[in-house]
């Protein structure tokens, strides 16, 4: 396929397809091609992606030390359990 | 690893690395010893990656604790059929995504449960189209800065996990799939076992509310103050 130029409406109805890289390279392409160009789109793509890098700086949450200590006695548990599992 | 493991019950060095296996083979230690510092050694850095994922996923910290410690057992009973070691981190996300979905699945197959958490609050029921851009996107550069800015400047990262804590199960478990475990849309539909169709249409609907509840807490706090909803869209 070769290059498209897209209108703003097109990029902006793509754009969380393209952050979510489930375009192909084409069209990825295309989007990345008029974001070069266009101001406003750049402007609209670049905040959406600093909320999207917010959002998933959001699932890193320091872990309680009681579920180091948790998990550590279950591994204990199974290692008295189980057999040497080595070959 | 110059840091302490706060797993191992000893603290013995690290001994050797693990012999590469062939495809169709599977991983092999030593003895047991070097099984568990194998596998504690690429848990550990994992650990708040694995809790927070949880914690947003269930949003409650003893449910997000029960899933981590569920999902780290399992991985480690099954630890012998991981083929590759270089994938470990995603094998193991993939365990705890599951681990959550399981849980999720029993809780949602009870009446109750599952009329909650399908329900949207009655404010939500508008933000379809929502966009927090359009509410503060200035085409002219303020002399103090963009709305933008401010807005990313001044929003709290709990203030952002309450937002998307506040979000109805099915649109809080897809926009984390997607964009705090980067799964792909596909991968979505089937770890769900939901159409492609409605994965984009619980993306768009996640994204929509979860804007609007930052607009609306922007406002509160006064970010906004004096500046008007745009796009004809409800305060």
């Amino acid at each position: 396929m070769s290059p498209r130029d897209l209108s703003c409406e097109e990029v902006i109805e793509r754009l969380f397809d393209y952050l979510d890289r489930e375009l192909d390279h084409q069209q990825t392409a295309d989007i990345e091609r008029h974001l070069s160009r266009c101001r406003d789109c750049f402007t609209r793509a670049e905040f959406e992606k600093r909320l999207r890098a917010r959002v998933a700086a959001s699932g890193t949450v320091k872990a309680p030390p009681r579920l180091y200590r948790r998990i550590g006695s279950l591994l204990d548990r199974f290692d008295d359990d189980e057999p040497d599992r080595s070959h | 690893m110059t840091r302490t493991s706060q797993l191992t019950r000893s603290s013995t060095a690290w001994l050797a690395p693990l012999r590469r296996v062939e495809p169709g083979d599977v991983m092999t230690f030593r003895d047991a010893t070097h099984r568990r510092q194998w596998f504690e050694q690429r848990l550990e850095p994992l650990m708040d990656r694995l809790y927070g994922t949880a914690l947003r996923l269930t949003r409650n910290p003893d449910d997000a604790e029960d899933i981590v410690a569920e999902a780290v057992v399992r991985a480690w009973t099954r630890l012998d059929k991981l083929r590759d070691p270089e994938r470990f981190d995603a094998w193991l996300f993939h365990i705890l995504t599951n681990t959550f979905i399981s849980e999720w699945r029993r809780r949602q197959s009870r009446p109750r449960a599952a009329a909650d958490s399908d329900t949207a609050a009655p404010d939500d029921l508008d933000a379809d189209g929502f966009t927090l851009f359009q509410q503060l996107h200035q085409p002219f550069l303020l002399w103090w800065g963009s709305l933008e800015d401010q807005f990313f400047n001044s929003l709290l990262q709990e203030e952002l996990q309450e937002a998307l804590d506040a979000l109805p199960d099915p649109y809080r478990v897809a926009i984390v799939l997607v964009e705090v475990q980067g799964y792909t849309y596909e991968e979505v539909s089937g770890l769900l076992g939901i159409p492609l169709g409605t994965v984009r249409s619980r993306l768009n609907r996640a994204r929509s509310l979860l804007q609007k509840r930052l607009w609306q807490q922007a406002k509160e706090v006064g970010m906004a103050a004096g500046h008007t909803d745009k796009g004809g869209q409800k305060p």
